[in-house]
């Protein structure tokens, strides 16, 4: 048996292209399709479709064999694994490009020279946090502030963040987003990785010659650049600053807005920086995930998020300022404990006994909510037991590449139809509406006025 | 179970080899007038990355993570170097003193990949903040010695000079310590590089290579290297001047020009000591690192022994084994009593509550406590009163305690 893990997103269509003419004819592998495990036209072949990010460490821990993905995120776990049993096979052609660190073209920033002579803390933001730590000490920088994003990074500088990682298949594509490139941290390109022990215990040679006998592709065609961004905006100390949600929470958030009578122009058409039509307000659209370290660092005032990532962020800085202000009714999720519908247990005792009695061992928790889900495991004694970071689709996860997850679910039919059970509800979140009790006195008054205007419009 | 990785559990008889010359360290700093700090665990990491602190090499290798308020996004780091937390701990807490002698026993953490060598490692430090050359240098050399010396050990003191080594670099245009760290870590590749970029001062170099055993194969280096380099004088003056106070007060020693890698923050003479092939301890000048660190300047050297590495040289000290009190049926309450008399009397008394604790060598005394009341002292005979005992252990010459 041979385990490929494949990636979703970006590079899914190169990689199934690449993969149709390396002779493994995919079914089920095209964007959009909602299945997990995509059949190969090779024998003993066994395919999973993972988020691309979550593919080097798929691959690194020994779950499979064999995966693509990009290099920088494999760079990015070298960053902070370097020992990590990884080997790149080869480099596949398509999905081409450096990741860099870059400021806004608004930065005083010109040079990484400028760089080293600053006195104040220095916030590098975006999804490759530990690119971005290592690059800080090389640069010599003096002292810097890490914050990890899981998106929306063009939006952060330079008023949230003094410097971001950002990918881009050109300079030309990053200035295109308001970005000035820096330095590139690594060149970035579809690459086939290999887990080291299989490497060297296992015969795959069928499988990558098979692979490797595709000549390397290049890009269909370049990138779209993003949506300019629009710099008329304010976002600055005096006013206040409020963080709206993209994704799953953006519709009912424009719902709400506009009950509340706030029309925000350029909200629901995707713009990063939409006007509030409100003078003294400001607001910025980035990942609900971001959002309670973002307001507890001071980058953010008012913030629309979930309870579920609150929590997850107070679990991990118990003394963060951040706190809920009001709840507003959408958004409504419970946070579960799911195993496979295979083990036999129906709560987190009877896994805590199946745990003790040996019938199993290294517990592998796979999650979203890494603080929520560390938290569970030590409450209930939970044993030896891994947490696995997932960038999304964890339901995929189990049951052959983790044994529980901490999970969102609304009705539960996506874990029924992965063939799941529930064992544990954690609890209840909704959207809510944070801040910070640190909030600068002057905006302490506008804060409130908000908030009220807010609270009448929750139904 | 297992323990972490790459990390040493300290056993009875390694503790006892470790407080034995953990003692002696303390005992002799104590002597020169030194006094004992020690600083936390935990750090910020941003003490650290500064350039001048620690190499990017060494950053790579430290225990970073975010703490408990660790929300603002600043990373804490486990102590990986004990110098740095001193200075910091001389600034935040003593700057009132115009200088203090210090010392320390503690650990300090760095990954180490094969995970074969431990990754926390003892070291016995002291540092003189305001200490200049060439007294405090000496001073400091001629204290490691004597620890070392009166260890058993026979150290051999080698020294460089990170400021004569930093400026022939600057000469051949390399400045980024990245480099000088690649240059020095590996015997040969400083001199080739030297020598490729300055021809003309090849003899020169070759007779630098040499190294020496007095200030006056300093002198004679600065009469072939300064015609080329007079901008090394003031160094070499300096160098010599310690080299000729260590001649004076009898202390051997060898020049390696070479010698400095490792810590960014050294500026001028730097030591290391050696037991036969064994890196014992080392050290060195870092007059900028006060300042730095936003302190006032203020000129300051120190060095570290390697405990680790001295408690696998140095021989296991004796120990007495505790006298082992028993008792029968009924006479507990007086096994007791007199596990405290002897305890008073300076012996190491151990209440046989769960059989004897055993150990590496042979057993010490045993006293069964009968009804009686007697006393039976194993293979020695039967006492009626504890001061009998005492004094029948005393001429037996065993299970003594004594402290010091």
């Amino acid at each position: 048996m041979l385990k490929l893990a494949l990636p979703k997103g970006r590079l899914q269509p190169a990689t199934g292209a690449y993969l149709e003419k390396a002779g493994w004819g995919l079914t089920d592998y095209e964007l959009g399709s909602r299945s997990y495990r995509p059949t190969a036209n090779f024998p003993g072949a066994e395919v999973k479709v993972f988020q691309e990010k979550d593919i080097p460490v798929q691959v690194a821990i020994g779950n499979y064999d064999l995966g693509v993905c990009g290099t920088d995120w494999v760079e990015e776990l070298l960053a902070r694994y370097p020992q990590s049993p990884l080997v790149k096979v080869k480099e596949l052609g398509y999905g081409q490009g450096h990741l860099y660190l870059a400021s806004s073209r608004l930065s005083p920033w010109g040079s990484v020279a400028d760089l080293r002579g600053n006195g104040t803390p220095l916030r590098l933001a975006g999804e490759y946090p530990h690119l971005a730590g290592r690059a800080a000490m090389r640069l010599r920088l003096k002292r810097f502030r890490v914050y990890p994003l899981w998106g929306a990074v063009e939006v952060y500088p330079p008023e949230s963040a003094d410097l971001v990682t950002a990918h881009a298949a050109s300079p030309t594509q990053l200035e295109e987003r308001g970005l000035v490139p820096l330095l590139p941290l690594c060149l970035t390109t579809a690459c086939l990785i290999a887990n080291q022990d299989s490497w060297q215990d296992k015969g795959m040679a069928g499988a990558i010659s098979s692979l490797l006998a595709t000549p390397p592709q290049g890009d269909a065609a370049p990138e779209p650049p993003a949506v300019s961004l629009d710099w008329l905006s304010r976002f600055d100390g005096d006013w206040l600053r409020l963080a709206l949600p993209d994704g799953h929470q953006k519709e009912p958030a424009v719902d709400f807005l506009r009950r509340a009578g706030l029309e925000v122009v350029g909200y629901a058409s995707g713009k990063g920086r939409p006007d509030m039509g409100v003078e003294g307000l400001a607001a910025k659209v980035i990942r609900p995930q971001d959002m309670p370290l973002q307001v507890a660092c001071g980058n953010f005032d008012l913030a629309i998020t979930g309870q579920d990532w609150l929590r997850d962020h107070l679990y991990q800085f118990p003394s963060s300022p951040v706190e809920p202000l009001l709840e507003l009714g959408f958004g409504w999720v419970r946070v579960v404990a799911v195993v496979s519908g295979q083990v036999p247990v129906s709560s987190p005792a009877e896994l805590r006994g199946l745990l003790e009695k040996g019938q199993m061992t290294g517990l592998r928790v796979a999650t979203e909510y890494v603080n929520i889900a560390d938290r569970f495991a030590r409450d209930h004694h939970l044993g030896r037991y891994r947490i696995i970071p997932t960038w999304g689709a964890t339901e995929a996860f189990l049951p052959e590449d983790a044994d529980l997850l901490i999970e969102n679910t609304q009705t539960g039919q996506t874990l029924a139809r992965h063939g799941l059970k529930i064992i544990d509800v954690l609890f209840e979140s909704t959207a809510c509406v944070i801040g910070s009790r640190d909030i600068a006195p002057q905006l302490r008054e506008q804060r409130d006025a908000l908030l009220q205007r807010l609270a009448g419009a929750v139904g | 179970m297992d323990k972490c990785r790459g990390m040493r559990d300290l056993l009875p008889q390694d503790m006892r080899q470790f407080r034995y010359v953990e003692d002696l360290f303390r005992e002799r700093c104590l002597q020169w007038g030194y006094q004992e700090i020690r600083t936390p665990l935990l750090e910020y990491l941003h003490l650290f990355t500064a350039a001048g602190t620690l190499t990017p090499d060494m950053l790579n290798r430290v225990y970073s993570f975010l703490d408990w308020d660790g929300w603002s996004g600043e990373r804490v780091v486990l102590r990986p170097d004990s110098t740095i937390p001193a200075a910091r701990l001389f600034i935040t807490e003593l700057a009132q003193r115009p200088t203090a002698r210090l010392f320390y026993v503690q650990s300090v953490l760095s990954f180490e990949a094969t995970g074969t060598e431990s990754r926390e490692r003892w070291q016995a430090g002291v540092e003189v903040m305001g200490g200049r050359p060439p007294q405090a240098e000496v001073e400091l050399v001629a204290l490691a010695r004597e620890m070392l010396e009166a260890l058993g050990l026979k150290p051999e003191v080698r020294l460089g000079h990170m400021g004569l080594l930093r400026s022939l670099l600057e000469e051949v245009g390399v400045k980024e310590e990245e480099e000088v760290d690649r240059l020095t870590a590996q015997e040969g590749l400083l001199w080739e590089r030297l020598r490729d970029s300055r021809p003309e001062l090849g003899e020169a170099l070759s007779l630098a290579r040499l190294g020496g055993r007095s200030p006056g194969f300093l002198e004679n280096l600065g009469s072939v290297l300064l015609p080329h380099l007079p901008g090394l004088r003031p160094t070499l003056e300096e160098f010599s001047a310690i080299a000729g106070l260590l001649t004076s007060v009898g202390c051997p020693y060898t020049v390696d020009l070479g010698l400095g890698r490792g810590f960014e923050y050294y500026t001028g003479v730097v030591f290391q000591f050696y037991c036969g092939e064994v890196r014992v301890g080392g050290g060195g000048r870092y007059d900028n690192l006060i300042p730095l660190l936003g302190g006032k300047a203020l000129p300051a050297t120190g060095f570290a022994i390697y405990l680790d590495r001295v408690m696998a040289l140095t021989a296991t000290p004796t120990t007495s084994l505790p006298v082992q009190v028993q008792a029968a049926e009924g006479c507990w309450p007086r096994a007791f009593s007199l596990a405290g008399e002897l305890r008073a009397q300076g012996f190491a008394a151990e209440l046989a509550t769960g059989g004897p604790a055993g150990g590496p060598g042979p057993p010490g005394a045993s006293v069964m406590v009968e009804d009686g009341p007697i006393f039976v002292l194993s293979g020695r005979g039967r006492f009626t009163s504890a001061a009998e005992l005492v004094r029948a252990l005393r001429e037996g010459g065993d299970a003594e305690v004594s402290p010091a």
